[in-house]
């Protein structure tokens, strides 16, 4: 498949789904779940840009998706600003923090990128509590009087829909920066980047592109999320699960290519929510926990990686 | 808000008292983290648990936490080296360890929550001690003993690791492991065995700092997560490596965390800390005393 | 495309099976829907708020429990449907999409607090369900549906009725409190107790020296009573959790605050846990409590009902006491009970409409409601603690312990102050 289809297939394959699904599907319930998978899909992808191609960990995705769902939130409260208008400016606000972090941080190596992000986050936290405009720690209220557009049938539906084609968008980029020469050169970071500088990589640029990118794509899974909850507050918007999911997902689908992040979320975000209804106590912590641990410990590429070596396997016998 | 001695005086002496008890929830990460390049971030699990086992002890037989905490730490010890071998055959063998364990110990931190869910309930548990209602006052500076017997045990025990990683054998190759493995194999020593000791020896640390948690506030299964955000920025800003690091990090932070309450506003204390911490990584990307 | 594109077509793979998977869960729970009356609602089971949730669980259960001895309702036997909410927002429309979609339950409740209610209010109102709510803050005031109940006693303004009765004991000292430091803690409900106290103290004509919040994990808050000392108020305000209740009082007790009068909506002091941990700290403290074992207070059957809840929240390591949370958990059970018996259907309009018009007598007493969901009349005590002696648990079951100051109604003695000579 020529890079040029691919973008066009995502779509319309993410197309027939929902189409697919709206006409099939009426229970509420399956469009909120998979709302939150597809949610969970975006940050996984859009942390692998950065995680996965270049090697800096991200420990601050929570922040980016709260910039994300709070940009909606002083959109919203400005002038009933409707969802597809917040995306795009959410996606920048949160790509404009991203450049920013990245022109301040990407100077450290490894771990203290990490927790550079990580003491970000908190910063921002502490920033959103006290700002009152946004409901600081009482949290904001988006409500949601008149029909939804479109001729959908409910709210649910639409931000479904809508999630979906931001999960296909979010699909397409992923794939476009890891195939064009920016995903080369960010590979190249990543397995030696002093080595990288020296042959020429512009690194600082580009891992400053995809700082901006990866943090642009959380900022938009995040600015649904206030339509989606019609109330937002600061402790569960930055609640460390969304930071752990955006890398504990792509570690288990595999990070070395888009895929892997889409399996990891689908597989990881499919449990937790099956998991939350059914075994519903302290054992569906247990049963993430648990399978965190076998994961990482039993494929150690990720799903993507089991899969490869299996295939490369079967090419040789 | 005026400043005058009184306050100023007392924030000090708060703050000092603060990173005390700063320094005994890091000095695990500092170890694991600093010097061994393990991301256990499963580390203040493990304070919480060590709270619960006091919390047991001191309900089941009136014994003193900090006491338990030191009679137990054998039992820490031993639970390290279990998950550092688990760790050891599940990423170290392989190389590129640093991110996937990152996912492997959220694993654990997990688990160790559920098993305390499932072991203790989940309502908030407290130790009174002899020593929890008293007050020192020395003119007009306030010495909280619920902070001080902390501090002081705190102090010694940092104090005494610092000593035993700089001018033992043992600590001494502690801290060439991360850096040339190779090297100290050849001079006899083998790296896995040196690293799966200082691990061990890190979680026995998060025993006792949990005795000083349950002691000085309520504790909750799920309360090690908020204690992330604050170890990492410890070990961080003082600079990795080394016992004195930790120790200056969680100086700095106990005392601007007591000056912003204070004279600003408590609300904007983790945006000072952690501020600081960002101030600190741009100026000097190492951490403070790092090298 | 699927032999050069294993990768995508294993994505897809997954997509179908998950919906296939909700599918086939949807099909399974709707074959069991048969006669039992289902009840359904998300709770902290887990996270920093499972203490409360979970005692409130037990209170409900009892509930069932007690129904179902009598024969259950309209006929039917009563049956939960729970999840756990992780005390997480987020959680909640899967929760309750699920509930209404898959488990068809006839009844929503909420979990418990603002936070996990906020987010079930849309869900509700656009399926058009009655949500019996627990221990929110005003929250309706956003949505104003008329479907929305709420069981916390304090009245039509709720911020302001949580912390009102604080100020008129602060008004009555004499002389008059002037001044008056309020902190709480960065959370949804110190923030909105915050509110109200602004606009109380307003209204009594007092001054505003100190007002400040705290994050929820504040280790020491020695510092917070010195600056707040500093300013050397008359009364000294707080609202907040239950780790930084503890916090609080330990720090007020430690610096010596010396003030006429100190409390507030503290949460956490309400149970067990902190009321034996903390035992003498709290010693001359004004704080709201929402039940006490004092002889002017006279709900009907509580004493029945604590009976039957002690021994099984001991059991369960849940709060010993149930002074707090679980009377009023089991009484907007009794409340929904009582309006689908009376109404005779599961008609969620009638349910509504029924709830509005009447007043119900619960094992918290009287109660109705006004028309944003609230309690028509508030009823938050204010107490006053003395003569605390260690850390014993029985202690706190005799009068005399928690006295009630606040309202005049139900007053069982005098507030002393100042504060710093009742410490003792």
């Amino acid at each position: 498949m020529k890079a040029r289809w691919f973008t066009p297939i995502v779509f319309t394959v993410t197309l027939l789904v929902v189409a697919l699904a709206l006409a099939t599907v009426t229970n509420n319930y399956f469009y909120t779940a998979a709302y939150i998978v597809l949610q969970f899909i975006i940050l996984a992808t859009a942390w692998n840009i950065l995680g996965g191609l270049t090697g800096y960990v991200n420990f601050g995705s929570a922040a980016f998706f709260s910039l994300g769902a709070y940009s909606s939130v002083v959109m919203f409260s400005l002038f009933k600003a409707p969802v597809p208008l917040a995306i795009p400016v959410s996606a920048a606000v949160a790509g404009l923090v991203g450049l920013g972090a990245g022109y301040l941080t990407l100077r450290l190596r490894g771990v203290f990128f990490a927790i550079a992000t990580l003491a970000m986050s908190e910063v921002l936290y502490t920033f959103v509590v006290n700002w009152d405009y946004v409901g600081g720690a009482r949290g904001a209220y988006i409500i949601l009087q008149d029909d939804p557009p479109f001729g959908f049938s409910n709210h649910t539906q639409y931000l479904f829909t809508v999630m979906a084609l931001m999960t296909a968008f979010a699909i397409a980029v992923a794939r476009y920066v890891e195939t064009s020469r920016l995903g080369r050169g960010l590979a190249a970071i990543r397995d030696d980047e002093v080595a990288a500088e020296c042959s020429g990589v512009p690194t600082l640029r580009l891992k400053l592109i995809s700082t901006t990118v990866s943090g642009a794509l959380m900022g938009m899974s995040g600015s649904t999320f206030p339509y989606f909850m019609q109330y937002v507050e600061p402790t569960s918007s930055f609640s460390l699960s969304y930071s752990v999911n955006a890398i504990a997902m792509p570690l288990i689908g595999g990070m070395h290519s888009w895929a892997g992040p889409l399996i990891g979320a689908i597989l990881l975000g499919t449990i937790q929510q099956i998991v939350q209804v059914t075994v519903s106590s302290a054992w569906n912590l247990l049963i993430v926990g648990v399978l965190l641990v076998v994961f990482v410990t039993l494929a150690p590429d990720g799903i993507m990686g089991w899969f490869d070596h299996w295939r490369a396997r079967r090419r040789r016998s | 808000m005026e400043v005058t001695a009184d306050l100023l005086v007392n924030a000090l002496i708060s703050g000092i008292l603060l990173a005390g008890f700063y320094a005994a929830v890091s000095v695990g990460i500092g170890i694991a983290f600093g010097m061994l390049d393990v991301v256990n971030i499963a580390h203040p699990a493990f304070i919480v648990l060590g709270a619960y086992v006091a919390y047991i002890a001191h309900e089941m037989l009136g014994a003193d936490p900090i006491v338990t905490a030191f009679v137990l730490s054998p039992a820490f010890f031993v639970l390290g080296l279990v998950i550092y071998r688990i760790y050891y055959y599940a990423f170290e063998r392989h190389g590129q360890e640093s991110l996937r364990s990152l996912a492997f110990f959220f694993g654990i931190l997990f688990i160790t929550e559920v098993v305390l869910i499932l072991s203790f309930g989940v309502d908030y548990r407290l130790v009174n001690t002899s020593y929890s209602s008293t007050t020192w006052r020395v003119g007009f500076v306030d010495f909280p003993l619920r902070l001080v017997v902390p501090f002081a045990v705190s102090l010694a025990m940092t104090l005494g690791l610092h000593f035993y990683f700089t001018r033992t054998f043992f600590g001494r190759s502690v801290l060439a492991v991360a850096q040339d493995p190779l090297a100290l194999q050849l001079m006899g020593v083998n790296p896995r065995r040196v690293k799966e000791l200082a691990f061990a020896l890190s979680i026995a640390t998060a025993g006792v700092a949990g005795a000083f948690l349950i002691v000085i506030q309520p504790v909750q299964p799920a309360l090690g997560r908020v204690f992330i955000g604050l170890v990492f920025a410890i070990t961080v800003l003082g600079g990795l490596g080394s016992i004195t690091g930790t120790m200056v990090g969680a100086a700095i932070l106990g005392i601007a965390e007591s000056f912003t309450a204070t004279f600003f506003g408590p609300s904007w204390s983790p945006a000072v800390s952690f501020g600081l911490l960002l101030a600190a990584l741009a100026f000097k990307p190492t951490g403070l005393l790092g090298r | 495309m699927t032999r050069k594109h294993p990768r995508l077509a294993a994505g897809l793979h997954s997509a179908v099976q998950l919906a296939t998977g909700l599918l086939l869960a949807a099909g399974l729970a709707s074959a069991h829907a048969a006669d039992p009356l289902k009840i359904g609602f998300g709770m902290s089971m887990t996270g920093p708020l499972a203490g409360n949730g979970k005692a409130a669980l037990l209170a409900m259960e009892i509930w069932r429990d007690d129904v179902n001895a009598k024969g259950g309702l309209l006929g039917r036997k009563v049956e939960f449907v729970t999840y756990d909410d992780q005390t997480n927002p987020s959680t909640v429309p899967g929760i309750y999409n699920k509930l209404l979609d898959i488990d068809k339950v006839d009844i929503i409740m909420s979990g418990y607090g603002t936070n996990v209610i906020a987010p079930a209010i849309p869900i509700a109102m656009q399926r058009k369900m009655v949500l019996m709510s627990l221990f929110g803050t005003d929250v309706n005031a956003k949505f104003k549906y008329d479907g929305y109940f709420q069981i916390m006693p304090n009245g039509a303004d709720p911020s302001l009725g949580l912390v009102n009765g604080f100020f008129e004991i602060a008004a009555a000292m004499k002389p008059k409190a002037q001044t008056v430091a309020l902190v709480g803690a960065d959370a949804e409900y110190p923030h909105a107790a915050l509110e109200g106290a602004r606009r109380s103290v307003k209204n009594h004509k007092m001054k505003i020296v100190y007002d400040k919040t705290y994050p929820p994990n504040t280790t020491d808050c020695a510092p917070i009573i010195r600056a707040i000392q500093a300013t050397n108020p008359d009364v000294v305000f707080v609202a907040s959790y239950p780790p930084d209740s503890a916090c609080i009082v330990r720090a007020a007790n430690e610096v010596g605050l010396k003030t006429k009068q100190f409390g507030g909506p503290m949460i956490g002091l309400g149970y067990a846990a902190l009321k034996t941990q903390l035992g003498p700290l709290l010693n001359g403290m004004t704080s709201w409590e929402l039940y006490v074992p004092e002889p002017t207070i006279k709900f009907p059957f509580i004493k029945e009902f604590l009976a039957k809840y002690q021994p099984r929240a001991a059991t369960e390591k849940l709060d010993p006491l149930g002074f707090y949370l679980p009377p009023y958990a089991y009484a907007q059970m009794q409340i929904v009970g009582e309006a689908i018996q009376k109404v005779g259907s599961l008609d969620q309009g009638k349910i509504a409409k029924y709830i509005h018009a009447n007043k119900f007598s619960t094992v918290v007493g009287d109660v109705s409601f006004a028309k944003n969901g609230e309690w028509a009349v508030g009823r938050p005590l204010y107490v006053q603690y003395r003569g605390i002696v260690g850390n014993d648990l029985e202690q706190w079951k005799q009068p005399g312990k928690a006295v009630v100051v606040w309202p005049a109604s139900l007053k069982s003695g005098e507030h002393r102050y100042p504060y710093d000579q009742n410490r003792k």
